[in-house]
């Protein structure tokens, strides 16, 4: 039974790495004689940016947007929780450059002289996400302090939960919420799957959603604005590189794409 | 267990004494070969070590009153139940499966036999995904409880079980279903002879024959279900008393407080090292 099964547990993650792969390979072009010493040189052709879950869509996009304007150029990322991201930085991770979600999680890098002065490039705001239908016919957020209405939040441990209480500070409100999600991905799916009746998301993640959840913005979510800080790393192993990707983020063509994707010019 | 190796391999002590009581002792007399010992070790350093990394980084001044902390008590008790609870479900539903697996053939069974094992390949948040989708408030299941039972089960503490449930149960069928085919099937085939009912034959002869094999499975199932997250998290939630179990508490703090994710890491490895080991003498009864 064993070896059965084993061909099987072999053979499903084979054919899913073999799946992916092969998305990944076809877009590369073959490397040019030129460019080919360079890399061989000690692999300063790739900056490596640990960015904050909530820049997934954007950041990707501006990597693209880098390889095309730096050709032999590979941008690296690694999205996570910026807490976490913080911690793989200070324990050694090799990263160029470090985007957090919060002051606080860039301070905690800082703090151990890993990066240089961080530069706050966005700033991001909450809103009430409701499932399309709105079942619990929530308007505003007092509504949420109903007992009959079910409502994810983030984790205070994490920035979007730190943001939420904050906001339901500044309103006065108290609310029991069912769950407190580990970031704010997690809290978003929860009210795209329809489970909770409502949820306190950034705004970027109602329209990164691309209209599966309803957006409600409110008075409260001024006094939680989240900054998002920027900075390249001590350490990295890309140098100009990595300053240059700052920059594009920094830059009227960096904005425009953030500000698209829903957040605000600090 | 062949008697032809010795001939074959240059093994540096034969066995002395043409097997003396093979039932006695299942150890193979003369020095181990390093061939087998060397990896063996590196092995072992490498599932250890990281448990003696968590052990140097341990804040142990502040221990004690870590571990008072209310919090961290809830999260304990919640975890230990849902397992328990979890590999009662798995063996109740289980042990059946890896009967009809090992026992009773029927069209599609190596297929069937692939799906049992579909939540260890699957990324357990995918598996929580799933669930949702299935028993979750608009799942296609789910949105018959509620209808009919006013039943929801993501975010209470059936949710963490049924959760739990389903990544660990894999474990016990497997476990269990592996018994079944290296039982004797002459024992049950003699006591059908004897005018036993197929029912009567699984409870009075083959159950206690695969018993070890049971017991393995799930201490296995348990272990699975007790350091179970993502699934978890996903499924039922995370709010502290209802579903937060250790898992997801260790980490939560592990984005603001290394430390105490380290603390309720031991927490967590202690108290299940030692339910654990107090089983395996008293119930498992292997050496």
């Amino acid at each position: 039974m064993f070896r059965r099964l084993s061909r099987w547990a072999i053979a499903l993650p084979v054919a899913l790495a073999l799946a992916g792969l092969s998305g990944c390979g076809s877009g590369r072009p073959a490397t040019s004689s030129a460019s080919a010493p360079a890399s061989a040189a000690g692999g300063a052709e790739e900056v490596t940016v640990f960015a904050a879950a909530s820049l997934t869509g954007t950041f990707t996009e501006l990597g693209k947007t880098f390889e095309a304007a730096h050709p032999g150029t590979t941008v690296k990322f690694n999205f996570g929780s910026s807490a976490t991201l913080a911690q793989q930085i200070t324990q050694g991770a090799p990263a160029d450059v470090f985007a957090a979600a919060s002051p606080a999680t860039m301070k905690t890098v800082t703090d151990a002289s890993l990066a240089g002065s961080p530069t706050t490039f966005v700033r991001n705001k909450l809103q009430i996400a409701l499932p399309k239908d709105n079942p619990a016919k929530v308007d505003e957020l007092k509504d949420l302090a109903d007992p009959k209405v079910k409502v994810a939040l983030c984790a205070e441990q994490v920035p979007c939960g730190a943001a939420a209480v904050k906001a339901l500070d500044a309103a006065g409100l108290k609310i029991t919420p069912v769950t407190l999600e580990q970031d704010v991905k997690a809290t978003l799916t929860k009210v795209e799957l329809g489970e909770v009746d409502a949820a306190l998301v950034y705004t970027t993640d109602v329209i990164a959603s691309g209209g599966k959840v309803t957006g409600i913005a409110f008075p409260e979510a001024d006094q939680a604005i989240n900054d998002y800080p920027i900075a390249t790393l001590a350490k990295a192993p890309a140098g100009d590189l990595a300053r240059q990707f700052v920059d594009l983020v920094l830059s009227p063509q960096g904005r425009d794409v953030l500000t698209k994707a829903g957040f605000e010019a600090p | 267990m062949s008697s032809s190796v010795p001939e074959q391999v240059d093994l540096p002590g034969p066995p002395r004494g043409s097997g003396g009581r093979p039932a006695a002792s299942r150890e193979v007399s003369g020095r181990p070969p390093w061939m087998l010992v060397l990896p063996a070790v590196v092995g072992l350093a490498f599932l250890v070590l990281p448990l003696a990394g968590l052990l140097i980084r341990a804040p142990w001044s502040t221990l004690p009153q870590r571990l008072a902390e209310p919090q961290v008590l809830e999260a304990l008790r919640l975890s230990l139940v849902c397992a328990t609870v979890a590999t009662a479900v798995c063996l109740l539903l289980g042990v059946p499966l890896a009967w009809l697996l090992a026992r009773v053939s029927f069209p599609g069974r190596r297929l069937v036999r692939a799906l049992v094992t579909v939540p260890l390949v699957l990324p357990p948040v995918v598996g929580g995904v799933a669930l949702l989708l299935v028993l979750g408030r608009r799942g296609l299941v789910g949105q018959w409880l509620e209808a009919t039972f006013g039943v929801t089960l993501p975010f209470t503490t059936m949710g963490v079980i049924v959760a739990e449930a389903f990544v660990a149960m894999p474990f016990l069928v497997i476990s269990v279903e592996g018994a079944l085919r290296g039982a004797d099937q002459r024992f049950e085939e003699a006591a059908a002879t004897l005018g036993a009912s197929r029912w009567t034959v699984f409870r009075r002869v083959t159950l206690p024959l695969i018993m070890p094999g049971v017991a393995a499975g799930a201490v296995l199932c348990w272990a699975r279900a007790l350091g179970e997250f993502g699934a978890t998290i996903t499924f039922a939630g995370n709010f502290p008393g209802t579903t937060r179990t250790m898992p997801l508490a260790v980490y939560l703090a592990l984005e603001t407080d290394p430390e105490a994710a380290i603390v309720l890491s031991l927490v967590l490895l202690a108290v299940s090292v030692i339910i654990l080991a107090s089983l395996r003498d008293r119930w498992a009864n292997t050496p």
